[in-house]
């Protein structure tokens, strides 16, 4: 179904001009602009819903497509489009930052309209890397969009964010700038420079594990994977809480995403060739990351590794699917790994933001993210603490929230691929509970552990309004994730069709 | 039909989400009624359907009720399957549930004394434990009526969650919110074996319905796994989901959370702890009985698991003085019986003894409680002593559930464990006979530990303080009132059931036993009725064994006691080493926290410190920082300031890459 309104371009830009808005709008009127910047996030969240509500689920062809040339030269176009992949991400996005303004309503003191313009920019820059199917435009989309995030850290964030900040973007730039070289070359090669035309490029092997080199470092870093990961617990520890949301929830989807626009249709055979070094790492994430969020001592790095083990899940899904297409002995499984990959993306989005909303609820509060400096939290909160139960099961995978599909299906898929790459993925059951409630233990339960917590204040109607709308997500995908599978299905079909055969 | 089971399944929900997030507004009382009608209304309509399988003529019912998701051709459904299996769980679970709702105004009436004054979750704690208690039966239906396992996991880990909030629920007390969090990962090792036995059975069946699962399975008899140099399909699966069971049931060595989980509320030790959720793996492998009956391995692995615990777990609790703790080791015991039931393909046995024990047993849990509240939280048998005089109704209730958990002739605990006994006695799978010296040996130990607490507790001298003893009355009726409910089918229940469910045909369209394997056959063919079943088990050596373990416990904690009063602990004194091991439970607690707790608290320093610090930060990381500093200070000089030098040397650059692009 088509619209003669240019919906896509609507979504990105308004946040956008939105954010130019707020930002002029200044903050002699604090409270105005705040007002505005939530009704441009609303009114972005409510444009973006016809993308769900008319999508056509039975095919795989990109959908609300706009395209016009931009810099003909060059072959460059404007060329936007969403299918299966994209469009629930896109969704997640418009969602995730109406929470990340009303989560900072009372918070930000200082150039509060500056914080929420940033925000609003960058959500409109994020759901451009969503739709962009012109390699130059996603490229300037990637790369622009680091630049909000780099101001929220160096600017809202803690005393150590001038670190964290260089380490961010040196990190991500680092693997950018190879994934630039791919685009150029490839751009040349096809004479074009739209994504889709270089799905059908025919590329050589040596060609392609150069181009999946390039795609690797760049996406493994936003992930992130490990060995590359260790700039999200600093990027976190140092941003707002409004910042490690987008981050947590979004930016590193942008990863994941990459992978499955890039990596996956435009280097088939590479991917199949080398799909045993992403599945070494990403198990690896989930085991080895695991033990290391258990040690955590600071809230938001326990939640920041935890992040990076649940991400491990989504490479998994993603490239099981070539071990299961090699196999023999099943002739389906490979639909359902990315499918769980997919769903384990939206889910953390929901879980993780929620998580990191719940450490600024007490950051806010007592000035602290060290476990030590709670305990009992319940005893003076306590529809706080049952918010943060329910969110720290779903982050464990219990059945009935969103954590558990993506986890599932993926073990499922897994199993089909390798038996020991279901057993170490599985791992997660034993590890993801036994951090995560631990950190239950020590700040929610117990008896009230200091003056401090003895003088808490339960959440308000406002904090209240934004862990329940999470909340509501994290059950109703939990309880019945048809819909999110179905509209993935045709895309997704397509892009194991589209991967099972060799570029060669 | 649907609706009836769907009204069954969301009557306690609804009671629950009413009393949890609408608790303070309609009070203490509104809480309760709306929890005990959901609940009840829940255990008629189960009796009625138990009726229907009975005297009427309703036919088992299998339907999905929506489709969850289907991904890459599975369909993942929610549905019901009702059958007689499933009918007689839903009516013990639902049954057991109102009682204990019932019993849990008494219990639970002055709650506010378990929490600090100030505290905000204390506040209406009497309503979060009605909602907590309903919301488990939700899920312990949706466990036993599913049709398939998807939804099996949904209530498998439902009821985990619901455990983990009771076990926790006084969350100010540190013992209290370190058991439930040991529960909950204990039950996640399990879960991790669970959950890979699913993932087997999606990849070789392409799908999870019970019935589909169950009809493909004989196809897969032969199939081969390339896994420890090759493992028979169904014996992988088989095992993989008994580890399930092992957490979920509390079978060595996955045990150990469940004597701990005695930190919270009694009512929830009856209900989740003894009659229901740990009875799940046991309700499970029964449901499983087509795949199990294909793997002999599996099966003999059962048992001798089962047989292992039920005798080791007996042992310590004999040295137990926490009422309660007394009672939790009976129960993982007579978990472990009917595991080796299951073990020895006597399904029906394993789940009779499931439905007696459930009676049984949370009536002695209600009956220790209604003592724990008559004493003002004192748990600890050695200061009782004499509360027959003071509390008749609980004393005579204890005393029949006593005499049901050590199989006393003609009791309901008797039919179901002479059953198991001479089940495994028949089996001829590796590791019966072994199974069966171990059960028969541990009769005698139930029935001494069975009887020493209540010796100690209704008998003698009163041995707690002035106080206490000036206080000592009997419960109000809320609490006597379903101790004596209970009481009743803890003696007929044995009597009336054991013909339709061993040698009958109650369960035959339920659970498949392959003729090979079929030790309650051999039986029927001896069962001339109750009398001739109870007159047999009297010349049998589990009835003599019960017999003698009560009388050392009468002679010792009765007649030697009462010149003694310290004959325990001097008994205790005497065992020396053997006591301290069970004192010590074999160590395992020890070993789990210095081992696993420990080691991945180890693993994760070393991890974190040398991994992501030393070797990823300061050597790859900050490492290439500096060296790209130092390049730079080196570079430098090339950057003269002027733009054509830089257009040039992006250029060059652009080409070179290009170049090496191309040429490869």
């Amino acid at each position: 179904m088509q619209f003669d309104v240019p919906l896509l371009t609507l979504v990105i830009w308004l946040p956008i001009l939105g954010g130019v808005a707020v930002l002029a709008s200044g903050d002699q009127a604090a409270e105005l602009s705040k007002r505005l910047a939530l009704a441009v996030a609303v009114a972005a969240f409510a444009l973006s819903l016809p993308l769900w509500l008319a999508f056509d689920s039975s095919t795989a062809q990109m959908q609300f497509v706009e395209r016009a040339p931009w810099i003909p030269g060059f072959g460059v176009e404007y060329h936007l489009g969403v299918d299966g992949i994209s469009m629930p991400l896109i969704l997640l996005t418009t969602f995730t930052t109406i929470f990340v303004i009303l989560a900072g309503w009372e918070v930000i003191k200082q150039r509060p309209s500056h914080y929420m313009a940033a925000f609003l920019i960058m959500e409109g820059l994020m759901i451009g890397v969503f739709s962009a199917l012109d390699a130059v435009l996603f490229y300037v989309f990637w790369e622009a969009m680091l630049i909000p995030m780099f101001i929220i850290i160096g600017v809202w964030g803690g005393p150590n964010r001038i670190y964290a900040t260089i380490k961010f973007f040196l990190y991500t730039f680092f693997g950018s700038v190879f994934m630039l070289i791919a685009l150029i070359y490839m751009g040349f090669k096809a004479d074009s420079f739209s994504i889709l035309a270089f799905h059908t490029l025919p590329l050589g092997m040596t060609e392609q594990i150069l181009i999946f080199i390039a795609f690797l470092l760049a996406f493994a870093v936003k992930v992130p994977m490990w060995p590359v990961h260790t700039w999200l617990p600093d990027a976190h520890v140092e941003a707002p809480t409004g910042g490690s949301v987008i981050l947590a929830a979004i930016m590193l989807k942008i990863g994941g995403y990459g992978f499955l626009r890039f990596s996956l249709p435009i280097t088939p055979d590479a991917s199949s060739q080398l799909d045993w070094l992403i599945i070494a790492m990403s198990l690896i994430a989930v085991v080895y990351i695991a033990f290391v969020a258990l040690v955590q001592q600071d809230m938001k790095k326990l939640i920041a590794y935890s992040s990076i083990a649940h991400m491990g899940f989504v490479t998994l899904g993603f490239f099981i699917a070539f071990a299961i297409i090699q196999r023999a002995d099943f002739d389906s499984g490979a639909v359902m790994g990315i499918q769980g990959g997919m769903v384990q993306m939206i889910s953390h989005g929901f879980i993780s933001g929620a998580l990191f909303l719940c450490v600024g609820v007490l950051y806010d509060r007592l000035h602290s993210r060290q476990i030590a400096d709670y305990g009992g939290v319940v005893n003076t909160m306590p529809v706080f603490g049952a918010l943060m139960v329910f969110f720290a099961m779903a982050n464990a995978g219990l059945p009935g929230t969103s954590g558990f599909v993506g986890e599932f299906l993926v073990i499922l898929a897994s199993f089909k691929a390798d038996f020991w790459f279901a057993f170490l993925a599985a791992t997660t059951l034993i590890l993801g509970a036994a951090y995560t409630l631990w950190l239950v233990k020590r700040v929610v339960f117990g008896p009230v552990g200091n003056e401090g917590v003895a003088g808490l204040t339960d959440i308000n109607l406002r904090e209240r309004i934004v862990l329940g709308g999470l909340a509501a997500a994290v059950l109703i995908v939990g309880l019945w994730p048809a819909p999110l599978l179905e509209v993935m299905d045709a895309t997704v079909q397509g892009l194991v069709q589209h991967i099972a055969m060799s570029k060669l | 039909m649907e609706n009836l089971y769907l009204t069954i399944v969301l009557a306690p929900l609804v009671g629950s989400i009413v009393a949890g997030f609408f608790g303070a507004r309609i009070g203490r009382a509104g809480a309760h009624w709306v929890c005990i009608l959901g609940v009840g209304l829940s255990a008629a309509l189960s009796l009625s359907v138990v009726a229907g399988f009975l005297w009427g003529d309703l036919e088992p019912f299998n339907e999905a009720v929506y489709t969850w998701a289907v991904s890459d051709g599975v369909r993942f459904e929610i549905g019901f399957l009702v059958d007689r299996l499933t009918a007689s769980m839903m009516a013990v679970v639902t049954f057991v549930s109102l009682m204990v709702h019932i019993y849990t105004i008494g219990y639970m009436a002055d709650d506010d004394h378990n929490w600090p004054h100030e505290s905000l979750a204390g506040r209406h704690s009497y309503q979060r434990f009605f909602s907590y208690i309903s919301l488990f039966t939700f899920s312990m239906l949706m466990l036993v009526m599913s049709n398939n396992f998807l939804q099996l996991f949904f209530g498998w880990e439902a009821v985990g969650l619901v455990s983990y909030l009771l076990i926790g629920f006084w969350s100010t007390r540190e013992s209290a919110i370190f058991a439930n969090m040991k529960a909950f990962i204990v039950n996640r090792v399990g879960d991790f074996g669970f959950i890979l036995g699913i993932a087997a059975i999606a990849a070789y069946f392409g799908s999870l319905d019970y019935a589909e699962v169950f009809a493909a399975a004989p196809g897969l008899a032969d199939v081969e796994v390339a896994l420890f140099g090759g493992v028979s399909l169904l014996t992988l699966i088989g095992v993989l989901l008994f580890i399930g069971a092992m957490g979920k049931s509390a079978q060595m060595p996955l045990h150990v959370w469940l004597p701990d989980s005695m930190e919270g509320p009694t009512p929830i030790s009856a209900l989740i702890h003894a009659a229901t959720m740990v009875t799940a793996g046991i309700f499970m492998v029964a449901r499983m009985s087509p795949l199990y009956e294909l793997s002999e391995t599996a099966l003999s692995f059962i048992l001798i698991v089962g047989a292992t615990t039920a005798f080791l777990m007996g042992l310590i609790g004999l040295v137990q003085n926490d009422i309660k703790r007394v009672v939790a080791y009976s129960t993982l015991s007579q978990l472990g019986y009917m595991v080796a039931a299951l073990g020895a393909s006597a399904y029906a046995a394993g789940i009779f003894h499931l439905m007696t024990h459930a009676f049984f047993k949370a009536l002695l849990f209600l009956a220790a409680g209604s003592v724990i509240i008559a004493l003002h939280h004192n748990q600890d048998i050695r200061t009782m002593g004499g509360i027959r005089r003071y509390m008749p109704i609980t004393w005579l209730t204890a005393l029949i559930g006593s005499l049901a958990l050590i199989g006393f002739p003609g009791f309901s605990g008797f039919f179901s464990k002479d059953a198991i006994i001479e089940a495994v006695g028949a089996s001829h799978v590796f590791g019966a006979t072994y199974a069966w010296v171990l059960l028969t040996v541990g009769v005698f130990v139930t029935a001494l530990y069975s009887f020493r607490m209540y010796f100690l507790v209704f008998h003698g001298q009163p041995r707690m303080d002035e106080h206490a003893r000036a206080h000592l009355h009997e419960s109000p009726w809320v609490v006597t009132v379903p101790l004596i409910l209970l009481a009743i089918p803890s003696i007929f229940i044995g009597w009336y059931a054991v013909e339709p469910m061993l040698f009958g045909d109650w369960l035959a369209g339920a659970i498949h036993v392959a003729h090979e394997h079929d030790t309650l056959a051999h039986m029927a063919e001896h069962y001339h009725g109750q009398w001739a079943f109870i007159l047999h088990g009297m010349t049998m050596p589990p009835f003599f064994l019960a017999m003698g373990g009560l009388a050392v416990a009468a002679w010792v904690y009765w007649w030697l006691q009462r010149r003694n009063p310290d004959i325990d602990a001097e008994l205790q004194r005497r065992a020396g080493p053997l006591a301290a091991i069970l004192e010590n439970k074999y160590g395992f607690d020890d070993f789990n926290q210095r081992v696993f707790a420990g080691g991945s608290r180890g693993i994760g320093q070393v991890l974190w410190q040398t991994g992501d610090r030393r070797l990823i930060d300061d050597g790859l990381v900050n490492g290439s920082a500096r060296t790209v500093g130092q390049l730079a200070a080196r570079v430098r000089h090339i950057q003269t300031g002027f733009l054509y030098h830089y257009a040039i040397a992006m250029i060059v650059g652009l080409i070179v890459l290009l170049t090496v692009f191309v040429t490869l």
